[in-house]
This record gives structure tokens, sequence and C-alpha cells, in this order.
């Protein structure tokens, strides 16, 4: 029995929606199958936090008196690109502070960023403005300064180009060196392996070739409703898969945006990675509507069968090699050790599984509500199979 | 009712002043020198252990700060900001001890402050700084 998006959204609206999260759809599609859990469940949500660096905001700050375009800007040390119309600035989430140390002296902290600037807005907390320009018949003011807040801004859209990586790399380190990477700190020797992605949880992972995702699918976004706006950045749909689809290489990614001012500080948090920058915590959700049996039986993976690329990051990363250290499962990476090259390697992992999951659960309560409905994509992501 | 022990590094310019005198005197704590060393127009360093109402206690270490004097915990002590802590994962690699540790399936990171020997891997190892040196 084949369902369609509206007569799920019917659903929703009369209290009769089944929605699971992805985590219990592996059982749920274990126990029954996929024939039987397509006809039981509607909805699978999931969820996914981590830090992803290709995020930011647009923001509109209002005309100062007489007005101003604002060529060069600064919230609280932080430089926005304002290249833009007058007073329409993107801040960037690994914008680094005017007056950091960077790495000088190596690893550097980055203490404050365009993330923490970012979390900052979200709570509402008094921002430090600081714009120049060089002043025009339409538009003379020099020089403008004042403390501001979210609320005082007419406009704040977060807009991040590439969110929600369907599947990422595992980083490790051979050489003898720590190394200080945006995949966290990697010990020499394979002291440790790093992951960064829900697994079963996360939101491309579920829907691997893209079937209920496309521009307009709305998302759960730092805490308020989002939208899916276009794939994201590097989506690379064809890379290689295993014999179910999902794929073994980072894949797919989403462009996403929603209301900054809507957001909360719970889902949207600046982080500081040592001796590589400032990034942002995202949080992302979303939700897929169980149209048949097959993407009944995609949402139904579970972490032992979905599996990533072992990468060395202190050269075969930066140097852009290609090889490929091996491939590990994210339920090994989960157990707290991966064997890699005959070791016993402890694992970190940077995106969070217990926030991901508070995520995929808060989403499937505000379906059951009746406060969340799915949205109808216009146009569908690229599915590496060349179908669209 | 808080005790802590500190070590108090005085700058040249705080030695002549009736710092620990204000202490006692207008937040009400109680101390114990444990070691001191100031002379007159030099740097000074005294540990003692502080002990007085929570409120004040906080009170007076704000003042010893503003006043230019620098604290330090003298045996280290590490929390953990709850409202920080994205629970991701990043420190559990790091600690040496297993005080940071991922529990059960949904990976719930858990920091067991008994066996953490203070070592300050994590802080600068965790994104959003959520453990910190405590006072
Ligand atoms: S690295 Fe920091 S935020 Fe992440 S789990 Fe550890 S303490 Fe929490
Ligand atoms: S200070 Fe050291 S021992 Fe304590 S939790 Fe942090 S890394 Fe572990």
């Amino acid at each position: 029995m084949n369902k369609t998006i509206s007569e799920i959204n019917e659903k929703i609206r009369s209290g009769n929606a089944v929605v699971v999260t992805a985590e219990e759809m592996v059982t749920v599609v274990k126990k029954s199958g996929a024939e039987e859990a397509a006809e039981k469940v509607d909805v699978v949500t999931t969820g996914t936090f981590g830090p992803m660096c290709s995020s930011g905001a647009f923001l509109n700050l209002g005309h100062p008196r007489p007005k101003m375009k604002m060529q060069k800007v600064f919230l609280n040390g932080v430089e926005a690109y304002a290249g833009l119309a007058a007073v329409d600035i993107y801040i960037g989430a690994t914008q680094v502070a005017e007056d950091d140390p960077l790495n000088r002296e190596k690893p550097g902290s980055f203490t404050y960023g365009g993330g923490h600037l970012l979390e900052d807005l979200v709570r509402k907390n008094k921002i430090h403005l600081e714009a120049t320009a060089y002043g025009t018949d339409c538009y003379p003011s020099k020089y403008y300064e004042a403390e501001i807040t979210l609320d005082d801004i007419p406009e704040a859209v977060m807009v991040n180009p590439r969110n929600a990586y369907q599947n990422y790399n595992c980083a490790v380190n051979t050489s003898e060196k720590t190394v200080y990477t945006y995949m966290g700190i990697l010990k020499g020797n394979l002291g440790n392996a790093n992951f960064c992605s829900a697994g079963q949880l996360s939101p491309l992972l579920n829907d691997p070739f893209f079937r209920t995702i496309g521009i307009g699918t709305r998302i759960f976004l730092g805490g308020a409703e989002g939208y899916v706006t276009w794939q994201g950045t590097q989506h690379k749909p064809g890379v290689e898969r295993n014999s179910k689809g999902f794929p073994l290489q980072p894949g797919g990614t989403l462009m996403v945006t929603g209301n900054l001012k809507e957001m909360s500080p719970e889902w949207v948090k600046g982080v500081s990675m040592t001796g590589y920058g400032p990034s942002l915590m995202v949080g992302i959700g979303v939700p897929i509507p169980v149209l048949d049996e097959e993407i009944a039986a995609f949402c139904g993976v579970s972490d032992s069968e979905l599996s990533c690329p072992v990468v060395d990051y202190s050269n075969d990363y930066p140097n852009s090699t290609g090889r490929v250290l091996g491939s590990v499962t994210y339920e090994e990476l989960k157990s707290g050790t991966v064997k890699i090259s005959d070791l016993e390697v402890p694992t970190g992992s940077l995106s969070s599984y217990y926030k991901a999951l508070e995520i995929a659960d808060i989403l499937k309560k505000q379906i059951l509500k009746g406060r969340f409905f799915l949205g109808e994509p216009q146009k569908y992501l690229p599915d590496g199979r060349g179908s669209r | 009712m808080k005790t802590k022990k500190i070590v108090l590094h005085f700058p040249r310019k705080c030695v002549n002043q009736p710092i620990v005198y204000r202490l006692i005197r207008d937040f009400n704590l109680r101390f114990n020198i444990l070691k001191a060393k100031i002379l007159p127009d030099e740097e000074g360093l005294m540990v003692m252990e502080l002990s007085g109402d929570e409120e004040e206690f906080d009170k007076g270490v704000k003042y010893l700060s503003d006043a230019g004097v620098t604290l330090e915990p003298l045996s280290k002590d590490i929390k953990r900001d709850e409202e920080k802590c994205t629970h991701c994962g990043a420190c559990i690699v790091i600690c040496p001890t297993e005080a940071l540790y991922a529990e059960g399936s949904e990976r719930k990171i858990i920091f067991d402050s008994d066996k953490c020997i203070a070592c300050e891997l994590c802080i600068s190892a965790c994104p959003t700084r959520a453990m910190v040196l405590d006072f």
C-alpha cells in the first residue's frame, strides 16, 4: 500500500498518524518486516546535532540616521560579510574574531568567533556593533556604533549552505605528533579515531536516495521550523554505495534555511575547535514520510549496516591523496574501540547522538500533536541514479 | 558555607594594600594561611584556606580579582558546565582516567569527578568549553 504526503498530513491533522524515531524504526522493521512497517508507520523522525562549519545567517541591521551603506561590519569583534545592500550582512560560523591570536601559538584556542556570535544572537545577548563606510550622497553616515540584540534587528535568517552530511569520515592520525583538526584533537600513532555522524539517526542515511527529501521539505532547524532550500554544496550522490544503497562516503548534503529569531540556544551552539577555529553546532531533524515499503526498509537501517571510511588527517586528508585506511561501521565506532591496522583504537565523537535522539523525539511529539506537518518537496535533490 | 584552598598571587602594586584585612572585615570570611611570601615592593604569594558563607565567599573572590590579585585553586578541581555540555563525546578519548565516558546506547556522556585527576586535558578538547577549572 502506497501513501502520499498529503494523505499522511491528513492523518496528522486528525491525530491518527503513527510516528516513530529512526531508532525505534530499526526494531519495527526487524520485528514486522518492511512491508508491514510501511503499513503501520507514517512518519520516521531523524536527528543530528554536530559541528556544521558551513552555517551562518543573513542579518538586516536596519539603518542608522542618517542612512549608511555599511562597508565593514564587526559584531563583538567578529567581521561579517557586508558586500550586499546597505545594511544587509552575512555572519559565517567559522569567522575568527579580529584580534584572535589564531594559531600563532599552536594550538590556538579560538575562544570566540562566528559560531559564538550566532549563539549570542539567539540567546538575545547584547552585541556590540561597529560599522564603517566611505559615505555616499544617498548613504552619508561613515561610522556607527551601537549595542544591539536580536530583537532590535529587523530580520535574521539562518542560511546554511552545507549541513546534515549524509555520512562522514572517521578521522585518525598516523603521524607521531598530535594534530588539531575540525574533527577534534587526534593523537599520534592512531591514538584515537573520531567520527561525526548520528549514524542510524542521521537524516540523509534514512533516505539514501532522497526519495522524500527535496526543496520545500519542512525540518527542525535550530529549535525552530526550517526548510530544505537546495542540495547543499559538495552534494555528491554518486559516491560508492553498499549493496543496499547506503553511501560508504560522505555523499549528499542539504542547504537549509530558517528564522534565526525563532531558534533556541540549545540547538545553535558556538564551538571552539582547538587549533582549527570557531564553528557552530546546529540541531537538525528531518521527518521522513513512509510512502512505501522501500522507504520503510531504508528507515529500518541500523548502525551495524552503515559504515564510513577511516581517513588519516595527518597526511592523506590535507594532501588529498585519496587513500583510505579502511572502513568501520557505526556500531563498531559506538562500541568504544575500532580495529584499524590491527590496532584497537579508542573512539571519540563530535556529533552528539544523545542530543540527536532528543531532536528526533521532539519532532515526533510535534507531529503527534498536530503541530508539525510535512512539506511537499517542489523539486527533489539529485540522487546519483540519473533519475533526476 | 564554602571552604577552599586557594593560591593568591599579589602583583607588586597590591602588596602594600590591606587586601586580606578587607577580605575578612567586608566579607566576613575566615582564613587559615598555609604559606605566605610577601615582601614589601615585590610580588607576593599566599596559600590559604578560605571559608565563609557561599555568597560572601564569591563576593570576596571577586573583590580579590578586581583588586588585581590572581587566584588559583590549590588542588585544582575540574567541573562540567552542564548547560554547555552537548554530550558530543569529543572528550572521552582525551581523558586519561575514563572520568568521561559514553553511557549506554543513547551515548549520554558522563563525568565522574571521583575519577578526575585534574590533568586539564579535556578543557581544550571540549568544543563548547564545558569543562572548566573551578575555584
Ligand atoms: S567534549 Fe565537552 S560538550 Fe562534548 S561531551 Fe565532553 S564535556 Fe560535553
Ligand atoms: S581533567 Fe583530566 S582526568 Fe579530569 S576529566 Fe578532564 S581529562 Fe579527565
